[in-house]
């Protein structure tokens, strides 16, 4: 397979695991699950780290490293107040 | 060992961690730890891109870190939790804006006509995302007017962005050597975003943001096209379909299509006047605490009102006198309550109240012919009877919480406006329906203190 059939495959794998995952998602978690899901899509930071790092400092560079502090906003902040909300879910105690 | 296997490898690791952790999202009891366990897989996939041959210098990246890094710590600590859908709505756009960068970054001489369609989606799907975000952060935080913004021409106006958008993605990908497309792709994409978001009003949000959530995710995954990374692809996607997820169980909620929900407002349907019968009756906390008194059975319906009043921590306080006097009580919390899914379990598990309490839709609407007294915080839409009743009702058919079916019904509200989608509620005339007007924390703590508390 090349490049781009075998991209595909992934895509379409991701997408169904995807899909049963998040339905097994009980309602009381939706909003920690969406700020995990924005921590989840810093995951851009990985790809823009490889950006960031060619020493042409070119604009390609300015870009990338752009695109690494953004991304770290979503990664860091994303995981910590999902946890932060998560820590606050108890069962009642019996 | 070569290194891109160690590199190869290390995301695969990190792709089974983001899948792990998804999944033991699937219950509050292990949550915490799969939002860890994501985390971790996080950090793998940071630690293997960093080890990249090609990376020759490392001040851009940690600079960007860093900044990053910081702002993200601070947000996340900062932020309240009546707040979470406007940090979530931007943190969305700037998954958006680093996709957008990303796609642009990739952008050179000798990509092919693959990369390049995956180029522009990239930063298509970011761009739009970005300032859709952005819009929609300034009319959750009310900078911007909640409400729907409508124009005359706008679907003309629409249709040429999107030609617009389609023509200049068409003529980049043809001619990728000249920048003019390129810049026209980002602005147009820009503008798309704005456009998307403003004629979708208030009552709407939860929809809009989880769409926006998706969109981030579909935007990443795009960038992971456009520079051939799997780790970008599988995460990305998980993220684009846990937000179409949580859309569609927004609009079901609101037995709307999602077209619905994007290309018109409840106004042009909600001039109907239909006679409501009955009249208001308002009672005071004294009178309220001689039924609550009596009560073995209570079901609380908070809806976006609580947040506003900030009265989570007070309604917990009752909770708690409650059940000291031997009453049950439970949360019955709407899908759409709030300005985000899910938005009232996190305000009531910050107050406290353990998560076995809260009660979905199906579940307490069963048992809520054996329920004493129903108390609605600040919910209006959610608990309108004409949902069931009345058929020319623009929510006719919306699935609500069944509060005429308790034996009294407690509705605390400002005053007597209609709520968000400005549609009348027959619910505040009904025979066995007590009004509290006033703000909702304080009408609170005055049944806390009648209750003795």
């Amino acid at each position: 397979m090349n490049g781009a059939e075998y991209l595909l495959f992934i895509l379409m794998l991701s997408v169904f695991l995807g899909f049963e995952l998040i339905n097994k998602v009980p309602a009381t978690l939706h909003t920690p699950l969406m700020s995990g899901a924005n921590a989840i899509s810093g995951i851009t930071v990985v790809g823009a780290i490889a950006l960031a790092g060619t020493g042409d400092a070119d604009l390609a560079q300015w870009l990338g490293a752009g695109a690494v502090a953004l991304a770290s906003v979503n990664v860091v902040g994303g995981y910590m107040v999902t946890d932060r909300m998560l820590g606050f879910f108890k069962k009642k105690e019996s | 060992m070569d290194l891109s296997i160690i590199t190869s490898l290390g995301y695969v690791v990190a792709s089974g961690l983001f899948i792990f952790g998804l999944k033991m999202l699937g219950s509050p009891a292990t949550a915490r730890k799969g939002n860890m366990v994501s985390a971790v897989g996080m950090l793998v996939a940071i630690v293997v891109a960093l080890l990249d041959q090609g990376i020759v210098e490392y001040q851009f990246i940690l600079g960007g870190m860093i900044v990053g890094g910081a702002v993200g710590a601070i947000a996340a600590r900062a932020v309240a939790m009546t707040s979470m859908p406007e940090m979530v709505a931007l943190f969305n756009g700037l998954g958006g804006a680093a996709s957008l960068l990303v796609g642009w970054a990739a952008l050179s001489p000798d990509a092919n006509t693959f990369t390049l369609i995956t180029i522009v989606l990239s930063i298509l799907i970011g761009g739009v995302t970005l300032t859709g975000s952005l819009i929609a952060y300034g009319k959750l935080s009310e900078t911007l007017g909640s409400g729907a913004v409508m124009f005359k021409g706008q679907q003309l106006v629409n249709s040429l962005i999107i030609l617009g958008v389609f023509g200049s993605a068409i003529m980049f990908c043809l001619e990728p050597t000249d920048p003019t497309w390129l810049y026209v792709v980002i602005g147009l994409s820009l503008v798309f975003g704005v456009m998307a978001v403003i004629p979708i009003g208030g009552a709407d949000m939860p929809v809009v943001i989880s769409l926006l959530n998706s969109y981030s995710g579909l935007a990443a995954c795009a960038a992971g096209f456009a520079i051939n990374n799997n780790v970008l692809i599988v995460a990305g996607s998980l993220v684009g379909a846990s937000g179409i997820i949580l859309t569609q169980i927004m609009c079901k909620a609101m037995n709307r299509s999602l077209s619905n929900v994007l290309f018109s407002g409840f106004a042009s349907v909600s001039n109907e006047t239909t006679e409501i019968e009955g009249e208001i009756k308002p009672i005071n906390a004294e009178d309220a605490y001689y039924i609550l008194e009596a009560a073995t059975n209570v079901a609380i319906i908070p809806g976006y009102g609580m947040a506003v009043a900030q009265a989570q921590h007070v309604v917990k306080e009752l909770a708690n006198l409650l059940e000291a006097n031997g009453a049950e009580v439970n949360f019955g919390i709407h899908p759409v309550a709030g300005r985000m899914p899910g938005h009232m379990n996190v305000l009531l598990a910050e107050a406290d109240v353990p998560y076995d309490q809260l009660l979905e839709m199906d579940e307490i609407n069963p048992r809520m012919e054996s329920v004493d007294v129903a108390i609605v915080i600040g919910a209006n839409d959610v608990v309108n009877p004409a949902a069931r009743e009345v058929e020319s009702s623009p929510i006719y058919g919306m699935p609500v919480i069944n509060v005429t079916d308790a034996r009294t019904v407690f509705v605390l509200k400002r005053s007597m406006a209609s709520g968000f989608a400005g549609i009348e509620n027959p619910l505040f005339y009904k025979e066995n329906t007590r009004m509290l007007f006033g703000d909702a924390k304080e009408t609170i703590s005055a049944l806390v203190r009648e209750l003795g508390g």
